[in-house]
């Protein structure tokens, strides 16, 4: 049974890396949370985020935030993506696969992937 | 919307948009009834908006005219033969007690019931998305209660703040585990 005890654990473990955090978020992905994205299937893209931008390392540099509704409807579930010094990327239709793979190469590997973004519909 | 879960999860949003800074889910069930209410201490409403909240032309949103939210949280409730009422206090008219509360019954037994769904899921993304608001769940079948205060998360935590991803796993099992003690199937 999980406990409270396994969350003094976390924290123990987390005071340790409070240091290495500073300067982090160099990277902001932000999902469209209004009623459009929710309907349109944002709650499990968020998590697919949430989770895999945990499994690649990317805890330190990424973070995945809310926001309402972006204006394009239509696109839902859309997903901005904010880099320091570059423009802005909008993904379009993700689903939670489509949000494994924005991870992968381009949270983690720099490569934006076109095909899914906005410019391409 | 495809699941009840993710009508509280819009709901809940205009809680966290109201300024709220405590939210309580409750969610009843029995005799084959679904309860669900949304309560908040956010900014309330003004009685004239409040008349026309049920309306689709209604909405705070600035990006459209349109806001579908409670009109649909409303239409999965009333197409079930439950009811659906909102209340307000808006924090001008009641400076020390304002705020919103969405309450809409469900019959469960109807052939237009919309399931519950992922509700686990959608605690974990609010509170993902809103560390700093004090939530409340609290799921009742019955005699047997599932809940989770995050009051009682950060006295433990301290500041590791609560969209931490550890915190939020530990969340999703803290929950999952007390489902699953109760012998409830229906959250995946």
């Amino acid at each position: 049974m999980k406990s409270l005890a396994e969350l003094a654990e976390i924290k123990a473990r987390m005071q340790n890396k409070v240091v290495l955090r500073e300067g982090s978020g160099d990277i902001r992905v932000v999902v469209g949370m209004a009623t459009c994205g929710i309907a349109a299937g944002a709650r499990p893209v968020l998590n697919a985020f949430v989770e895999e931008v945990s499994n690649s390392g990317l805890s330190d540099k990424v973070t995945v935030t809310q926001t309402g509704c972006i204006g394009i409807c239509q696109f839902e579930p859309v997903v901005e993506v904010f880099e320091a010094d570059k423009p802005k990327v909008t993904y379009v239709k993700m689903t939670p696969d489509k949000a494994k793979e924005v991870v992968e190469k381009h949270l983690k590997g720099g490569k934006v992937i076109t095909e899914y973004t906005i410019s391409n519909i | 919307m495809k699941e009840l879960s993710l009508n509280i999860l819009d709901i809940a949003e205009n809680s966290v948009k109201a300024g709220a800074d405590t939210v309580r889910i409750t969610l009843t069930e029995e005799n084959n009834l679904l309860t669900i209410r949304i309560e908040d201490n956010g900014c309330g409403m003004k009685e004239d908006f409040l008349r026309s909240v049920t309306d689709p032309f209604t909405t705070t949103r600035t990006t459209r005219n349109v806001g579908m939210g409670i009109p649909l949280f409303k239409l999965a409730a009333e197409q079930t033969g439950g009811s659906f009422s909102v209340t307000s206090r808006h924090e001008e008219d009641y400076p020390e007690d304002h705020g919103t509360v969405t309450q809409a019954s469900f019959r469960q037994d109807h052939l237009d019931y919309t399931p519950l769904g992922d509700i686990v899921s959608t605690v974990t993304v609010l509170i993902q998305g809103s560390p700093d608001i004090r939530w409340v769940f609290e799921h009742r079948i019955g005699e047997a209660e599932v809940s989770l205060d995050t009051d009682e998360l950060r006295e433990v935590l301290g500041d590791v703040p609560l969209n931490n991803i550890e915190v939020i796993n530990w969340i999703t099992g803290y929950l999952k585990e007390q489902y699953q003690e109760i012998g409830y199937h229906s959250t995946e």
